[in-house]
């Protein structure tokens, strides 16, 4: 079965330790994380995790299992890519001096829609959010000049389709 | 957790101003708690403190290591169908604890292991005996929590009960720090009965009962492999009534083992790696598999890809992780097997397959003469393990819990060892841990005090637990210990032989005298070392109101047939 990317959408409680029994799918099947992300969620006092994995889709399938059998998780999905919609943010740290000796990365920030955070006398940062590869493309480009630091964050996604948590907790707490 | 929370707030006993170790104790009883195996240490003092005070009503079992004490759990929960408890201390006292979780894991036994742990002000400053237990036995739990507070004791203690014994059962670990022991609170407690992110049992859908009927009623040979669900989900009576409606002959997998008894017509014996050769054999053959309570193991199936291509796949879970994971299901009937098995019953259309069981008896009596005659009714001078097995049946009048632990020993036993009642064939099975018979017997024999239980090990696994002697003798037990010593890692050795050309690398054991080391114990012993003794020794062994050992020696380079070689196919099982 052919590989592809998939973002990995889980709602749960926000308990101390589950991080690592999620992390634990992964380790057990030699699964490697592409990136991962844990936030609040649109419920109140519910987590929501996001983690993307190049498998098959039998293996996506397997994983979720095995994700939603933890009981601190309410439910969890798995969607390709044009099921959702994505980006990630980069943060760029660049030498202040450049950005008047080199005339040409005044451009790069134009055209790639970056943004600049701040600027202090030594350095100054930019952060750009979108897709994977225009964040690669602006790394690429400002390369030659020197990068003090970079560090891009994992993916954020939401689904072209609903995930329907606040039903089932509402059915939950409707039965009692 | 405040939503949670506010789910419990109609409390209706009257609270107590106790410390948190007292409350533990507490929560124990209001679980129906009154056996619980364990060794003290430091960092759980507090509550071994409070052990002492409700000793009338709590009964605290000493084993001589921490394995010890959750194979004795284990075994006591897979006899009585209820939750078996271990307590230990923080660091290597909690570490001991791993392997019995493990086992209970995979072998999905309802187990609560309490651990103490270090002050929460010390917590990771590697403090002396601290150990990250949480991290440790995560993989290894259905669920784990860390308790810092007192006032989390009642709350948490109830979570873990549930969860252990509800659903897909397992075990569960709490960590509870010295100073949760010590710091006293509002004590009143109420049970658990749901959790929202836990769906313990799945509904059954109406509609995949009628498609499973359907294609049941159609099947020409239909072929029924069960396992431990069974027993879990207490369904015997029901899984024995949709048998018999449909004739179809069924195969248990090592933990279906005694869920069905061992003289039913229809039991045609056991799948897997050295089960019996119809059942394997016919696996490829039927049109239609129906899997209840059974997770599709690699022992099981063999190479996959071969595995039953040619039939459709029914298979009943409780777990819906368990449906596609090894062997695609066409049909899937999630829910508790007591419940979906009396749904279909009506649906599905009485039948007796005469022709089909036939080849089962053919197959039957090819394995009789290759195997099976020269296992119990040896005419070669030197004892099977075979024969030892059938004199415990007969001498115990096929009545007795038959503990066994990890080897050859343990697929003659599960093959030969015969069975009346439920719950009475408890063995490593998943996890293939040796060393837990020993440990196993003396918990089901606590939790069934009623009934003979016979513990048959290997001259191995014996070793590896061979300090659980004291805990017999301290409590006087009356286990039945049957050694079956064949001076060799058998099972190891018969790989060897088989796949390393005889290359016999570490599997020779040279033994101490077994009967001397029993003895040291004050266990009265016996050694056999001639047929013509074993009768008599077996039956006196069953007699015994004492605990006892016997010690047999078996013919030392015997091999277990039939046997399927690792990643071959059910139908290339081998006869010898």
């Amino acid at each position: 079965m052919e590989e592809k990317r998939y973002t990995i959408s889980i709602y749960s409680e926000n308990n101390i330790g589950l991080l690592n029994r999620i992390s634990g799918i992964f380790l057990k099947r030699h699964i490697n994380i592409e990136s991962l992300n844990v936030s609040k969620s649109e419920i109140e006092n519910i987590s929501k995790f996001t983690i993307v994995i190049n498998t098959t889709e039998d293996w996506a399938h397997k994983i979720v299992r095995q994700i939603e059998k933890q009981i601190e998780v309410i439910k969890a999905y798995y969607h390709t890519d044009e099921e959702t919609i994505f980006l990630q943010t980069a943060l760029f740290k660049i030498a202040s001096n450049l950005l008047f000796d080199e005339r040409q990365i005044q451009n790069i920030i134009k055209e790639s829609n970056a943004e600049i955070v701040t600027v202090s006398r030594d350095f100054f940062v930019l952060s750009k959010s979108g897709r994977r590869h225009e964040i690669d493309e602006m790394h690429e480009k400002l390369e030659p000049y020197g990068i003090m630091q970079f560090v891009r964050s994992a993916r954020l996604a939401v689904t072209k389709a609903e995930m329907p948590i606040s039903r089932l907790l509402h059915d939950f707490y409707q039965d009692k | 957790m405040e939503s949670v929370k506010s789910e419990k707030q109609s409390k209706t006993k009257t609270t107590l101003h106790i410390s948190g170790a007292e409350a533990i104790v507490r929560c124990l009883l209001e679980e129906g708690v009154d056996l619980i195996f364990g060794y003290p240490g430091g960092a759980i003092m507090p509550v071994y403190d409070e052990l002492y005070k409700f000793q009338d009503s709590l009964n605290h079992v000493l084993t001589r290591h921490e394995q010890g004490a959750t194979h004795a759990a284990q075994g006591y929960a897979r006899v009585s169908g209820k939750v078996g408890v271990a307590i230990a201390t923080s660091g290597p006292g909690a570490t001991n604890l791993v392997t019995g979780l493990a086992d209970a894991q995979i072998d999905s036994t309802p187990m609560v292991c309490i651990t103490g742990q270090v002050p929460r002000h010390l917590l990771g400053s590697d403090a002396f005996q601290e150990t990250d237990i949480i991290g440790i036995s995560t993989p290894v739990t259905k669920w784990n929590y860390q308790i810092t507070e007192a006032s989390e004791i009642p709350e948490i203690m109830a979570k873990a009960f549930y969860i252990a014994k509800s659903g897909r059962p397992g075990p569960v670990l709490i960590d509870i720090t010295k100073n949760a022991q010590f710091d006293s609170f509002d004590f009143s407690y109420e049970k658990c009965e749901r959790i929202r992110s836990y769906k313990a049992v799945p509904k059954p859908d109406e509609k995949a009962i009628e498609t499973a009927a359907s294609l049941i009623n159609s099947a020409k040979k239909p072929f029924i492999v069960f396992g431990q669900g069974v027993i879990l989900g207490n369904a015997e009576e029901e899984f024995k009534a949709f048998i018999e409606k449909t004739g179809i002959p069924s195969a248990w997998t090592i933990l279906g083992l005694s869920a069905l008894p061992s003289d039913h017509p229809q039991n045609v014996g056991m799948v897997g790696m050295h089960g019996n050769y119809g059942p394997n054999v016919l696996t490829n053959e039927c049109d239609v598999l129906i899997a209840i309570g059974m997770r599709f193991d690699d022992r099981v199936t063999g190479n996959l890809d071969t595995y039953a291509k040619q039939a459709r796949i029914i298979h009943f879970d409780i777990d819906p992780a368990e449906i596609n994971k090894n062997v695609k299901a066409d049909v899937a009937v999630l829910g508790d097997a007591k419940e979906t098995l009396s749904l279909i019953l009506d649906k599905v259309e009485a039948n007796t397959h005469e022709t089909w069981h036939q080849e089962f008896a053919k197959k039957d009596k090819d394995e009789y003469e290759a195997v099976i005659r020269h296992d119990i009714l040896p005419t070669k001078p030197g004892l099977t393990m075979g024969e030892v097995v059938m004199a415990i049946n007969e001498a115990s009048n096929k009545d007795a819990v038959i503990v066994t632990d990890v080897g050859q020993h343990q697929m003659v036993a599960c093959r030969y060892a015969q069975f009346k009642k439920s719950k009475s064939s408890i063995t490593s099975g998943g996890l293939g841990t040796m060393g837990f018979a020993l440990p196993a017997a003396i918990g089901a024999k606590m939790g069934a005090m009623h009934r003979e239980v016979v513990a048959i090990i290997g001259d191995g696994g014996y070793q590896m637990t061979i300090q659980e002697l004291a805990t017999i003798f301290q409590n006087k037990t009356p286990v039945k210990i049957v050694v079956l010593n064949n001076n060799f890692l058998g099972m190891v050795r018969q790989w060897q032989e088989l796949f390393f050309e005889k290359r016999y690398a570490s599997t020779e054991m040279v033994n101490p005298d077994f009967v001397k080391i029993a003895e040291g114990y004050f266990i009265k012993a016996r050694r056999v070392t001639e047929r013509h003794d074993l009768n008599d020794a077996v039956r006196e062994m069953i007699k015994s109101k004492e605990p006892y050992f016997l010690e047999v020696e078996v013919e030392k380079e015997n091999n277990v047939f039939p046997m399927i070689p690792s990643g071959a196919s059910v139908s290339d099982v081998r006869l010898k």
